[in-house]
């Protein structure tokens, strides 16, 4: 699948889509949920959780593994997907759309700026 | 992903082209996966799939005193295999009672047996067991011009018929679990198994491994990876050598006191003098299952907290079967009723419960 033009990424696999409304959705990348494999179980921040770019905010377990989700930019947690409680797999099936994982407000555009392009993670990861 | 360091099975080309994402493990390079974990550890409970289990290691004791040198090797008594193809499940203990590895014997004639261990044991049990042997009349040989392939479900024995002619087909299906026969020359076929479900394992020879296992891919038995095969024996309540023991605990706290035999006097195999006097002091740890009554997944090394005093996950994970997580934990002797695991930043409630979760394809505990 190719990476929706739409959002910035990091390396680390998680993308950021500005809404518009002043809110940003943070999820991970359908190249990250391919090699995960199927998710069991996503641990995801509380809502006015404070978070600084990089922070290991959420977790991911597969099957096989818990993997950290990291912010890909500093911001306040403004809304979770509560649907991940009951239905992880969502990631698996829409990972760009559905599968997102919690909003961020309060980001600053050069923030968002100084991350990947949809070109440029796509050369990160082969 | 895919371009990792390792020895290679005669059939990592096959799992390469079938698109497998691969992995080290034990010095191996095996497939993890071939598409979905979830979907092929269903593929084997409901119907039929096909493991490279290449890296596994035959070792084949001949000699006219093989027999002997078992009785002190293992802590299980090989005594109570004498028909040939019966085989037996222990562990190779060190003098202190600690375990070296599992592993599972194949009697032949008083004078063939073959151990398979563990892929990750292989050069230090070889040496344990060439040490061992000095004062007796045997052989050890280390098999790697053989291959090993499983097959497991509950369709697993139908679908692999097509790999054999009709008369060893008829010896095939008069094989009761546990059984081997060696149908051809370095060609074995035994009704045992890692996944808690009916079907063979089959050691044959290298050069064979890919036409098998094209065919078995051909007769509708899908390929598994060493994930699904986890999940899989976690399940089946089986232990997993380096998660669940190791050589800083004995078979007494790691739930295989049934393969340990004492009831021969005269047997005085490695390791027993420490486990006399373990068990004389009281055995204080044990293995038990715990089922996870929170969100979340146990995993291995997480630390538990029951009534009786801290314990640990030596292995966990979530269990498909169930749609909820499952592990094995290392406990005080008393532990019992729920207890708490420490996941992270919270506290999850488990459940002590006895093992195996799953066996043949059905729940074992409500």
């Amino acid at each position: 699948m190719s990476n929706p033009t739409d959002r910035r990424y990091v390396s680390s696999h998680e993308w950021i889509k500005d809404n518009g409304d002043g809110t940003f959705s943070v999820g991970i990348s359908d190249h990250a949920q391919s090699e995960l494999g199927d998710l069991v179980f996503v641990e995801i921040p509380e809502v006015g959780t404070e978070v600084s770019k990089g922070d290991a905010i959420a977790v991911v377990e597969s099957v096989k593994a818990a993997s950290d989700i990291y912010a890909p930019v500093a911001g306040t947690v403004c809304a979770a997907n509560e649907e991940l409680h009951d239905n992880p797999e969502l990631i698996n099936s829409s990972a760009f759309a559905d599968g997102w994982m919690f909003k961020l407000e309060g980001v600053t555009a050069i923030d968002l700026e100084a991350l990947l392009d949809a070109a440029a993670y796509d050369a990160t990861i082969g | 992903m895919s371009q990792e360091i390792g020895e290679k099975t005669p059939l990592f080309d096959e799992h390469v082209a079938a698109g497998a994402q691969m992995v080290n493990f034990a010095g191996w390079q095996m497939p993890v996966r071939y598409s979905s974990l979830m979907e092929e550890h269903h593929q084997v409970r409901r119907d039929a799939g096909a493991f490279d289990v290449s890296h596994m290691c035959s070792v084949d004791i001949t000699g006219p005193d093989a027999r002997a040198f078992l009785r002190v090797l293992l802590a299980c008594d090989i005594d109570r295999v004498s028909t040939a193809g019966k085989a037996i499940y222990g562990c190779m203990l060190n003098a202190d009672g600690k375990v070296i590895d599992d592993l599972i014997t194949y009697f032949f004639s008083d004078d063939f047996f073959r151990c398979v261990v563990n892929a990750g044991c292989r050069e230090k049990d070889l040496s344990w067991i060439r040490s061992q042997a000095a004062s007796f009349h045997v052989d050890i040989r280390e098999r790697t011009d053989l291959a090993m392939i499983a097959v497991q479900g509950p369709s697993a024995r139908d679908k692999a018929a097509v790999l054999w002619t009709e008369d060893e087909q008829q010896t095939i299906a008069e094989l009761k679990r546990f059984n081997a026969q060696c149908i051809r020359p370095d060609y074995m076929v035994a009704r045992t198994g890692y996944t808690g479900e009916d079907g063979y394992e089959i050691v044959l020879p290298a050069t064979e491994a890919v036409d098998t296992w094209r065919a078995l891919i051909g007769a509708g038995v899908q390929p598994i990876g060493l994930g699904a095969r986890d999940t899989l024996r976690l399940e089946a309540g089986m232990n997993l050598y380096g998660n669940d023991m190791d050589e800083s605990v004995g078979p007494l706290e790691s739930g295989l006191s049934w393969t340990v035999h004492c009831k021969n006097t005269e047997r005085q195999f490695i390791g027993r003098t420490a486990l006399e006097a373990q068990k004389k002091a009281g055995v204080s740890q044990k293995l038990v299952g715990l089922l996870l009554l929170d969100k979340g997944v146990l995993r291995h090394d997480y630390p538990v907290s029951t009534n009786a005093g801290d314990g640990i996950i030596t292995s966990g994970g979530f269990a498909p079967t169930l749609e909820q997580s499952i592990a094995l934990a290392r406990v005080p002797a008393d532990a019992e009723g729920t207890c708490t695991v420490s996941v992270r930043k919270r506290s999850l409630n488990a459940r002590i419960v006895p093992y195996p979760f799953v066996r043949d394809g059905k729940a074992c505990n409500d």
